[in-house]
């Protein structure tokens, strides 16, 4: 067994991205992620890297899509109200089909809200990244562990695909140490990038990067291809773990910390007796459709959890199709379910029976 | 048992989070599963903090420790403020030197330990939190300095080697009285 350390979620991403390649950082601080832009600054310079804080949020998104137009491995990090200043830069990004990996360690908002944990930039990151047809593959690690191992695959995806990956993780899963296996982390090598801007020796045609396309035509035709690419993705790069799903017949749905919250609820329901399960989605999207759609064949109801006003849970009634009741369990603004809340949530479905 | 949620409270700068820290690689080095969490933001800047610690066999959900079964409190406003999460049978250890009143429950174990004092005169003043460490895991059945030295140079970086006995003895303090 590889040694572990006990890490801070936010050094674990910082140490992972550097695993996976990663040279180029550019951040602007805020809390809750100060840490992924500190751990950064003290590391870059030792390796050759580049460390950067921009002047802004903004600032940092286009220094990514500059880095990342020449192929090296780049990202950026924030935290709800800085992630929304990255937007313009993330629609570029997909316009001009750019790998780059860009963390969301979410806080409260709306505004400038608060700096406890939220999941609240859902619809933001799985719906609304910015202006355009276009989709980032968001990430929702639920442990230290997978702080370290999602960025390492979101690097990984983001080449493979010309796009976008997101870690969307929150206050307590940047906050929180747990111990961690760095040495077990296995970086594939990344692929050719024929399209990068890397000077072309006089060998050959000048590479461009853009996303300018003022005939339409042609600007229908590279929505079409990419979103075709989606459609791979959909069917390929989909992601989740079951939790006692075996016998459930209540199911809730829950990502990243509220997973984790959940998990206790269910220990104590099953004490109880009562058959409860959970699909935790680790893609956000693509979304675990397929798995939610069987589910809704077997169980009885769903209960959505989320540290929102209610975002998955809309993903969830579409997997579902509406079969099944789904009701909402949540927390806003900071605030965090705790497993109390969940558990009466599930006895409530319980004695719903099917309603 | 076994899961242990420990909640570590007092003022920023009573090392309230490098106790948690130490207490969870003590955890992680005799293979338990540990989790740490600490309060964050404006908080750590010279007001109050806290954090909580998760010990356990199994694996850890939650890392938020609402309900502790052990409540280490370094100073008032945490003792006002936590005093009544903590779980029928439980554990408070409370630093008597700064908290002058007694815990108003009935239900649960209490230690009064003058940490602040004990570490002034023992010339450490800095090292109040590892006394009440010690008391703690002497109080738990788990005071083994094998064990605490081998945590101890995981969270005691080796440029500051002299503080990892400094360290020990102030738990050894803890541990004796």
């Amino acid at each position: 067994m590889a040694d572990k350390v006990l890490m801070k979620g936010n050094e674990a991403i910082a140490e992972a991205a550097i695993h996976a390649g990663c040279r180029h950082y550019f951040g602007y601080p805020i809390t809750p992620q100060t840490e992924i832009a500190a751990y950064m600054a003290k590391k870059m310079p030792k390796i050759g890297g580049t460390f950067l804080q921009a002047e802004s949020e903004i600032a940092a998104i286009n220094m990514v899509y500059g880095v990342a137009s020449t192929g090296y491995r780049v990202m950026t990090s924030s935290s709800s109200p800085g992630i929304a200043l990255k937007s313009e830069g993330l629609s570029y990004l997909a316009g001009s089909d750019l790998p780059a990996l860009v963390v969301n360690v979410q806080r409260g908002g709306p505004g400038l809200g608060g700096i406890q944990p939220s999941q609240s930039d859902y619809f933001q990151a799985t719906k609304a990244g910015g202006h355009g047809d276009f989709r980032m593959i968001v990430l929702a690690p639920a442990s230290v562990q997978e702080m370290a191992e999602l960025t390492v695959k979101g690097f990984e995806l983001a080449d493979t695909y010309r796009m976008t990956a997101m870690i969307l993780a929150d206050g307590t899963m940047g906050q929180m140490m747990e111990p961690v296996a760095l040495d077990d982390l296995v970086v594939k090598p990344a692929p050719e990038k024929p399209w990068a801007i890397t000077g072309t020796k006089m060998q050959r045609p000048h590479n461009i990067v853009n996303s300018l396309s003022l005939v339409p035509e042609e600007l229908e035709q590279f929505n079409f291809a990419r979103y075709e690419r989606y459609r791979y993705i959909e069917e390929n790069e989909v992601l989740y773990e079951e939790y006692m799903m075996d016998d459930a017949e209540i199911c809730i749905a829950a990502f990243g910390i509220a997973a984790r919250v959940s998990k206790n609820a269910i220990n104590e329901a099953r004490k109880q007796g009562i058959k409860v399960g959970m699909i935790r989605p680790i893609t956000l999207w693509p979304f675990p459709k397929e798995v939610f759609r069987r589910a809704a064949d077997k169980v009885n109801s769903f209960i959505s959890v989320e540290l929102s006003m209610g975002q998955m849970i809309e993903d969830v009634r579409l997997a579902t199709e509406c079969k099944k009741p789904v009701t909402l369990c949540n927390r806003a603004g900071g605030m965090i379910p705790s497993p109390e809340q969940v558990l009466e949530a599930i006895k409530k479905a319980a004695k719903g029976g099917e309603n | 048992m076994s899961t242990k949620q420990m909640l570590f409270s007092g003022f920023g700068g009573q090392g309230i989070l490098f106790a948690g820290k130490f207490i969870a690689y003590k955890g992680l080095m005799e293979d338990k599963q540990v989790s740490w969490l600490p309060s964050y933001g404006p908080e750590m800047r010279g007001g109050t903090a806290s954090c909580s610690v998760i010990v356990s066999d199994e694996p850890v959900g939650s890392p938020i420790v609402s309900n502790p079964d052990i409540l280490i409190a370094m100073n008032l406003p945490s003792l006002d403020k936590f005093e009544s999460t903590v779980v029928p049978g439980g554990m408070i250890f409370a630093d008597s030197t700064l908290i002058e009143r007694k815990v108003a429950r009935d239900d649960v174990q209490v230690f009064y330990i003058p940490a602040t004092q004990l570490a002034s005169d023992n010339g450490t003043p800095t090292l109040a939190n590892m006394i009440i460490v010690g008391k703690v895991l002497k109080e738990i059945g788990d005071y083994n300095e094998e064990n605490i030295t081998a945590a101890l140079k995981k969270v005691i970086s080796a440029k500051r080697a002299d503080m990892l006995e400094i360290n020990l003895g102030a738990m050894r303090i803890g541990a004796e009285n």
